[in-house]
């Protein structure tokens, strides 16, 4: 027998494809069951935000002249290319879909990534794919179930939006190409996270991979959307899926077949992934686990000191981050100063964010809501640690000690309400110095600073939800997902969509100051503040007499 | 002797589940007290609300003369606790762990630390991730036992260990006692209770079913004799002898069972016939365990424990 001289390892080269496959459906269904609220609920969302804008928008530049005029300028702005991507036609449609087209395509794949990871790396990190494994599943059955189900979703949330374009009356080959833009996006995303999974050998390592590989994206797909047409910088962006979304050009030159380019990464992404799968044991990546220090350092000391060193990656990561992305609001406000004073270019600019104030001072306004939902989103990641530790049994030990369950509290909240307060510092002031380099009409040092700290009420508010619910019902602490998300798209699309007053007053986003232009507004400012600190505080007295484990 | 934990009548439910049914225990200070049950029977519960993460529904428990849940930050600082199920930072070294839990309890000591890492073989290099059940089993009892408090609260510490480490871990547990500390630990391996323990509780659907030394709960339960005699017994008489049970006659072989209090008439009784061979089994624990779980009576048990 040839094969039994053979080593193990080779012999599962040799195995049919209906053999690794095995127990696929079970693999889905099991997957696609403990989905069930996370996908529909994401798609659902995808979905309001792509029509419910395009609705709003109609509503107000209802004609292609009303539109284009609107639009007249705006096309030739980088940094409203920078931000939501090149503007295909100047047409009403093409307007309505002009926020939803790049953000959208970039959220769809956010959904992607996060689903292949749950059903893949989490799943093996945590040991239960070990326990899968030795049932009759097939070596290749977890990962492109996981991949089927994440792709769709990708489809769900594409088509639908799409459909609900077209039902609005839009143009029906510019509501398909629409589809295509978050399809081809989404799919790739969906390969690459095959492969991003396999490279890192923690849960962790592969978000950090994941979203690091989106925003490297789309600071690309920024910088070449922003460049002449033509230039090498301009065609750097075909090497970006979040770049082919936008090349789609929906409802303008409509590019459906970049479709192929998402699915030729989808299949190589899967490719690549299945290669390394059948190379690698369980439980390793191609990351190798590196060893650690003998002792532990001496700030290595106190419940503080360890929720900190647990989240130093994502500290140095969102430092890294912000003065990036400090560095490139502050370089495109010269783009902005270069618009003529057209009043139609402010209706825009007003739509899309601010209110008051010189273009630039609107601009860095609309930047900075945007940042302080996801310093916000980084915020609850943190708190959530808690709900963490305690379902993984590192709570138990860590309160098993004389470390009090205040102590352990305030430090998952604490280091949150801080950081944030330093990452948004850290915008201003890269804003703030980079800025006017560029433009003498920029926001200077201090008022860029006070624009970006004066956002941290809502951003604490939202740390506050999370901080509540953990303490006192830690089942339900990621619904403080959802509040970021309803809380962000409500104060962003409300005053376009005629939403009722009360319902944008609960948005802690509504409530910010038009910094840097507009006056300082301290009373929503210090009563959001103190609301987060009520929150806070509930959370940790919840905290304190509840079970743990 | 004083007790270290007192607890009277607890009751603990998880929705509909009852997890603790009016369950009593006691340790002793300075013993080493087995806490036996199987899976689900509510130890690890009772451990919980000993440390104050859990609160109970109903009972008392004193743990060193405090109130686990009023006084927990207080009380941690005079315990040590290796969880059933030992987690570690998947991102921190074994010795960062070590540290770090040493820290926390405030302070190790230095010299113990490493002579337990020396003789547990601890590789303190690996991230938590990397190691297997067994070595982060390792990674906690070394923090637990290097810390210098009269209280350790350990919830199936070997679960994972080799048999070389389980050696070690008994040693460990001998200097313990030796030292004066007081031990709870919790277990479903037998016999490293029967070496450890001065005294045993067994738990049973929440609540204790026994309790006191392995000499106590002996002297309840049935030793098995062997005989080879000289002059073989008719079965009928053999049955007749008072305080046996459980009497097979095989030719010049008898077995049985027998009470603890007629032990002694039934050697007196076997000699008398010429024996040739003689084997007298006390209780193992098995049987004692088995004989709480499986009814009333010690029959049973060992039908459990040498099926036909």
């Amino acid at each position: 027998m040839t094969a039994a001289t053979a080593p193990t390892g080779s012999l599962a080269r040799g195995v049919p494809l209906s053999t690794r496959l095995t127990g696929f459906w079970s693999v889905f269904r099991l997957a696609a069951r403990r989905d069930r609220i996370l996908v529909p609920a994401s798609v659902l969302g995808l979905v309001l935000f792509s029509v419910g804008s395009a609705q709003a928008t109609l509503a107000l530049y209802p004609t292609d002249a009303a539109a284009s005029s609107g639009l007249a300028t705006v096309i030739t702005n980088p940094s409203i290319v920078a931000m939501y991507g090149p503007v295909p036609a100047q047409t009403a449609d093409a307007f309505a879909v002009l926020k939803t087209v790049m953000l959208g395509a970039f959220l769809t794949s956010v959904l992607a990534l996060v689903v292949v990871r749950r059903h893949t790396r989490t799943e093996e990190d945590e040991g239960r794919l070990e326990l899968l494994g030795s049932g009759v599943v097939g070596r290749w059955a977890p990962l492109t179930a996981a991949t089927a189900l994440a792709a769709a979703a990708v489809v769900l949330a594409a088509v639908l939006s799409g459909a609900g374009l077209a039902a609005l009356g839009m143009d029906q080959a510019g509501s398909a190409s629409f589809a295509v833009a978050w399809l081809t996006a989404g799919l790739a995303t969906v390969g690459v996270s095959a492969v991003v999974v396999q490279l890192a050998s923690t849960t962790r390592g592969a978000a950090g991979l994941g979203f690091g590989f989106l925003g490297a994206m789309y600071a690309l797909r920024a910088m070449a959307d922003s460049a002449d047409p033509g230039t090498v910088t301009h065609a750097l962006g075909w090497l970006s899926p979040l770049g082919w979304a936008g090349r789609v050009e929906a409802y303008g030159a409509d590019r459906q077949w970049v479709l192929l380019l998402g699915v030729i990464a989808l299949l190589g992404g899967l490719a690549v992934a299945l290669a390394v799968l059948d190379r690698r044991d369980l439980g390793a990546g191609v990351i190798p686990a590196r060893s650690g220090p003998r002792r532990a350092g001496r700030l290595l000391a106190g419940p503080g000191s360890l929720v900190v060193r647990q989240a130093r990656g994502t500290i140095v990561g969102w430092g890294v981050g912000m003065v990036l992305g400090g560095v490139l609001v502050g370089s495109l406000l010269g783009a902005v100063g270069q618009m003529a004073s057209d009043p139609g270019i402010r209706d825009v600019l007003e739509s899309l964010g601010g209110t008051i104030g010189t273009l630039e001072d609107v601009y860095v306004a609309t930047e900075i809501h945007f940042v302080a939902a996801a310093v916000a989103a980084a915020g609850i990641a943190l708190v959530l640690r808690l709900v963490g530790a305690e379902r993984s049994g590192l709570g138990e030990v860590v309160l098993a000690t004389p470390t009090g369950r205040t102590r352990w509290f305030a430090a998952h909240v604490g280091l949150p309400v801080v950081l944030s307060a330093v990452l948004m510092a850290l915008l201003g002031a890269v804003v703030g110095l980079v800025g006017p380099t560029v433009t003498p009409d920029a926001p200077g040092f201090d008022p860029s600073l006070a624009a970006t700290v004066a956002a941290l009420p809502a951003v604490w508010l939202v740390i506050g939800v999370a901080a509540l619910l953990a303490g006192a019902l830690p089942r339900f602490a990621p619904l403080t997902w959802g509040v970021l998300l309803v809380t962000f798209v409500v104060a962003e699309v409300g005053p376009l969509a005629d939403l009722p007053g009360w319902l944008l007053d609960l948005s802690p986003f509504s409530h910010l100051s038009p910094l840097p232009a507009g006056a300082f507004e301290p009373l929503p400012a210090v009563v959001m503040t103190l609301v987060a600190a009520v929150l806070c505080g509930a959370g940790a007295l919840a905290y304190r007499r509840r079970d743990v484990a | 002797m004083t007790d270290a934990i007192t607890v009277s009548g607890l009751r603990k439910t998880f929705g509909r589940t009852v997890a603790l049914d009016g369950l009593d225990l006691a340790v002793r200070e300075g013993e080493v007290h087995g806490f036996l049950g199987p899976n689900g029977a509510g130890k690890s519960t009772t451990i919980r609300v000993l440390l104050g993460l859990l609160r109970a529904d109903a009972g008392t428990a004193t743990v060193l003369g405090r109130d686990p849940w009023r006084d927990a930050t207080d009380l941690h600082r005079l315990l040590a606790y290796v969880p059933g199920d030992v987690v570690l930072w998947p991102s921190l070294s074994g010795g960062e762990t070590i540290d770090l839990l040493g820290r926390l309890r405030g302070g190790v000591d230095e010299a113990r630390r490493r002579r337990l890492v020396e003789r547990f073989e601890l590789d303190e290099t690996k991230k938590g991730k990397a190691y297997s059940k067994g070595n982060r089993q390792k990674v906690a009892l070394v923090a637990a036992l290097a810390s210098d408090v009269p209280l350790l609260v350990l919830d199936e510490p070997t679960a994972g260990l080799d048999p070389l480490m389980e050696e070690v871990f008994q040693s460990e547990l001998t200097a313990l006692r030796d030292d004066g500390r007081t031990v709870l630990l919790s277990s479903h391996i037998l016999s490293e209770v029967e070496r450890a323990c001065d005294r045993v509780s067994i738990v049973r659907a929440g609540r204790i079913v026994d309790s006191g030394s392995l000499a106590e709960l002996r002297h309840l339960t049935r030793t098995r004799v062997r005989a080879v005699l000289a002059r073989p017994v008719d079965p009928a008489t053999a049955r007749a002898w008072p305080g046996v049970h459980d009497v097979t006659v095989d030719g010049a072989e008898v077995r049985c069972s027998v009470e603890a209090d007629h032990l002694g008439a039934l050697v007196a009784d076997l000699g008398g016939r010429g024996v040739t061979g003689l084997t007298v089994q006390p209780p193992t624990l098995e049987e004692l365990f088995l004989a709480r779980y499986q009814g009333t009576d010690a029959d049973t048990a060992e039908r459990e424990a040498q099926p036909a």
